[in-house]
């Protein structure tokens, strides 16, 4: 057979084309990815574990924590972290006996309406991690350790937790993690972590069984929402397709009504970037009040004049819309002339 | 009812913030109200449902006189010139469709940036979430990151710690996999009782998309990872909040934790955490750590705040679950659903999304009389692990009451639970991981409302 040596000959040399493209599994993706130098590393490794691997250097009182927390933090939490406005708050529910114990009684009882903070966390890395990633919420990553550690001895005495004239360190933390008051109320022991790291259960914790005849006897009771809260949500038949086999439901009158009945003005054009560059509205609303007042609002208050919204804005305000003070806004000193001509003009008739 | 109302009394706040004691007492006795002014709500909507149903009725189903104008009468589009190509782009859906929209649920946060949009979970088809309708959950807002400046780091119990860029990462193998994300918090507004309106609202934290990118455990593997011994892995975003979570290794060594750039098709969307995501496979949301700029191996978890401190299960014994991550087989049915509205008795498809976070969907029943009785629906293809499942089922609607229920079950034989079954174990104030048989009642008149049992 002649062709059977050339038929050898192809196999080999696709035999040798494969063994060419046969490659190492990692090694094989050359100029991919670069050593991280010492000083990248440290910039980003921020993260602080519960055995305090990751926590630098330092320390901070709870009178210097009082300071920063008023400048910097009451505005949404709270002079006392106690504020449910406009987040969970941060103190509040734990006792001493609770900081003997290490588990929050309240906890227990299904009638105690709010879980704060130091209601639930476990490890005070978590705060401390927490706080120094992502706090304060317009300028995350702008405190310092030393802040970190003033802030959270703040909070830790507001809790009772320390006393007045204490300073937290990287030294005495885990003095104070022995007296977390619900340090010892966390389980791993369920089956919803994928692996075997936590020694958890095995099988899930609800187990049904799918019945197919004569299951349950009718039900009793059918609970639905109450009739005054049917146009809650706004008008459902705006939110379901117009076409198929079913429509929305008519529990509020059409949005495009809603639109039509509100007169066309000759408002100023909102700034919307300049108030998102500068965070505005992670407190103001347009027409909704917030953690501080609606723009709206403070257009109706202040109408034409500016150079009073532009000093409110620069130097900070308290005690006009509420409890809960502005801090001083570190905006340029266009983007704030803008914002307060903005609202000076926008008053309506 | 006057569009006035605006009590929103009886929603429950959003993971981090919860009612006070007089709010919950409130949901409660509203709740014990609804049960109560069923009867009578139920009769009074009867009575008004003749003309309600006639008035939704927009298309006309009999022919009349010499038949249907829309028939009979040629349209604009039948008899002009249509438009050109690329009038638009980036196309967008139909302008009829404009109200299949992503929803915040009013009452739910305080800001919008700490927030949650739901998908319309009503308004879909198959398995896969529109990109512009994924569900969206910020923690400290959201942001258009240039991918140029973006960079991945990989550190800790590495031989060397790395730096890639994303065009870097793009040229290494990539694998493309339909994957659900849930978050923990879905549905966890009923957890007490029923507090929202429409499946959107209820089930919306819910999506499913096609993630294009490179397994995780390739990179570790790039770096000289020390993988003996028992690992943790820490996933970190590069914004503001820069959200952490401890990542099951068991997910990593499987492969199926990716580092992903592309979501069905394209990259991935900003509120979705462009340029850079982590997918993690049947677990909750919170651990898909957005604009994702560090990896760090580990011998210890990590104790961050969503999974120590938020994300916990608080159980009647007063412990809070810690590092919950799998979400559990869960379905529901997507239509007829709360909110909406039959146009008239007969056929119905009845149609829905199942899925769990431990493998592939095996069989979903449907009930129509509130758990009495059940039927196995049609699983439609593909049917994948740890993705949304679509199934369908044949329904003809007398007209009488009828409640809707639907009941996963997935490959390792878990069967999703009843509320009864749940609260029996976990209590009412677990928060998350609300997996329970959703119930939708049709009443009478044709309308959908959302009810518990009991």
């Amino acid at each position: 057979m002649s062709s059977f040596p050339k038929r050898a000959l192809l196999l080999l040399v696709l035999a040798c084309g494969a063994a060419a493209w046969a490659q190492p599994k990692t090694a094989g993706y050359a100029g991919i990815g670069r050593d991280a130098t010492p000083k990248e590393v440290a910039a980003w490794d921020i993260d602080v574990r519960p055995d305090f691997k990751g926590l630098p250097p330092g320390s901070g009182s709870v009178t210097r924590g009082q300071d920063l927390w008023e400048g910097k933090c009451a505005s949404c939490h709270g002079v006392f972290g106690e504020s449910n406005q406009v987040f969970s708050p941060i103190v509040g529910g734990t006792t001493a006996e609770d900081i003997k114990s290490g588990h929050v009684a309240r906890l227990k009882d299904p009638a105690f309406p709010g879980r704060t903070t130091l209601m639930k966390v476990t490890s005070l890395s978590t705060v401390w991690d927490y706080v120094y990633r992502a706090m304060p919420w317009n300028q995350p990553k702008s405190l310092t350790p030393d802040d970190v550690y003033a802030v959270t001895a703040y909070m830790l005495n507001l809790g009772g937790i320390v006393p007045d004239d204490f300073t937290l360190s990287d030294k005495n933390i885990r003095e104070v993690q022995a007296r977390m008051p619900n340090r010892n109320g966390g389980t791993t022991a369920h089956a919803m972590w994928p692996g075997s790291e936590f020694g958890r259960a095995t099988k899930p914790d609800v187990s049904a069984v799918a019945c197919m005849r004569d299951c349950v006897p009718a039900a009793s009771t059918v609970a639905q929402l109450p009739p005054h809260a049917r146009g809650s949500h706004g008008n459902l038949a705006d939110q379901n397709r117009l076409v198929g086999a079913q429509r929305g439901i008519a529990t509020a009158a059409p949005a495009a009504a809603a639109v039509k009945t509100s007169a066309p003005t000759a408002a100023p054009k909102v700034p919307v970037a300049l108030l998102e560059k500068n965070s505005c509205t992670a407190c103001h609303g347009m027409t909704q009040k917030l953690v501080g007042p609606a723009f709206s609002d403070i257009a109706k208050k202040y109408p034409g004049q500016t150079d009073h919204l532009l000093q409110k804005i620069k130097a900070g305000s308290t005690g006009v819309w509420g409890a809960i003070p502005m801090p001083p806004q570190t905006l340029g000193d266009d983007d704030a002339k803008a914002i307060a001509r903005w609202l000076a003009d926008s008053a309506g008739p | 009812m006057s569009g006035s109302i605006q009590q929103t009394g009886q929603v429950r706040k959003a993971p981090e913030n919860f009612l006070d004691a007089q709010g919950v007492r409130a949901v409660f006795a509203e709740a014990g109200k609804g049960r109560r002014d069923f009867i009578r709500n139920a009769f009074a909507a009867a009575v008004a449902g003749t003309a309600a149903t006639s008035s939704a009725l927009a298309q006309t189903r009999t022919a009349v006189g010499d038949g249907d104008p829309s028939i009979l009468n040629l349209p604009a589009h039948s008899t002009g010139l249509g438009q050109p190509v690329v009038t638009d782009g980036y196309g967008k859906p139909s302008k009829y469709e404009a109200n299949v929209q992503r929803r915040q649920s009013p009452g739910l946060t305080p800001t919008a940036q700490a927030s949650v949009s739901f998908a319309p979970l009503q308004s879909l088809f198959g398995i896969v979430t529109p990109s512009g309708l994924h569900f969206e959950r910020h923690h400290q807002g959201w942001w258009d990151i240039d991918p140029s400046k973006h960079r991945l780091m990989v550190n800790g119990m590495v031989k060397t710690p790395k730096v890639f860029t994303l065009d870097e990462l793009m040229r290494l193998p990539s694998v493309s996999r339909f994957h659900f994300i849930e978050c923990g918090a879905n549905t966890g507004m009923e957890w007490g009782n029923v507090a929202v309106p429409t499946a959107q609202y209820t089930h919306g934290m819910l999506s499913c998309s096609e993630f294009t990118g490179v397994p995780l455990i390739t990179l570790l593997e790039m770096a000289g990872a020390d993988l003996k011994g028992e690992r943790f892995v820490l996933a970190e975003g590069a914004d503001g909040s820069s959200m952490t979570r401890t990542i099951p290794m068991s997910l990593i060594r499987s492969g199926e934790v990716l580092v992903a750039y592309g979501q069905n098709g394209e990259m991935l969307r900003p509120e979705q955490g462009y340029p850079l995501r982590l997918v993690v496979p049947g677990v909750q949301g919170v651990s898909w750590v957005k604009y994702l700029r560090r990896i760090e191996l580990g011998d210890q978890p990590y104790g961050a705040k969503d999974e120590t401190v938020h994300y916990v299960d608080l159980m009647p014994d007063g412990q809070h679950r810690q590092y919950t991550s799998i979400q559990e087989c869960k379905s529901v049915v997507t239509t007829p659903s709360g909110g909406q509205m039959l146009l008239d008795k007969g056929f119905y498809n009845i149609t829905g999304l199942a899925w769990s976070g431990r493998g592939k969907v095996k069989r979903v029943d449907v009930s129509v009389d509130g758990g009495r009785n059940w039927r196995t629906a049609r699983l439609e293809s593909p049917v994948l692990s740890k993705c949304l499942t679509r199934f369908n089922i044949d329904w003809v609607w007398d007209g009488t009451p009828a409640i809707i229920q639907s009941r996963a079950i997935d490959d390792t034989g878990y069967v999703q639970p009843s509320y009864k079954q749940l609260r029996a174990v976990r209590g009412t104030r677990s928060i998350y991981h609300n997996n329970a048989i959703q119930s939708w009642q049709v009443q009478a008149n044709g309308e959908v409302a959302n009810v518990q049992l009991s």
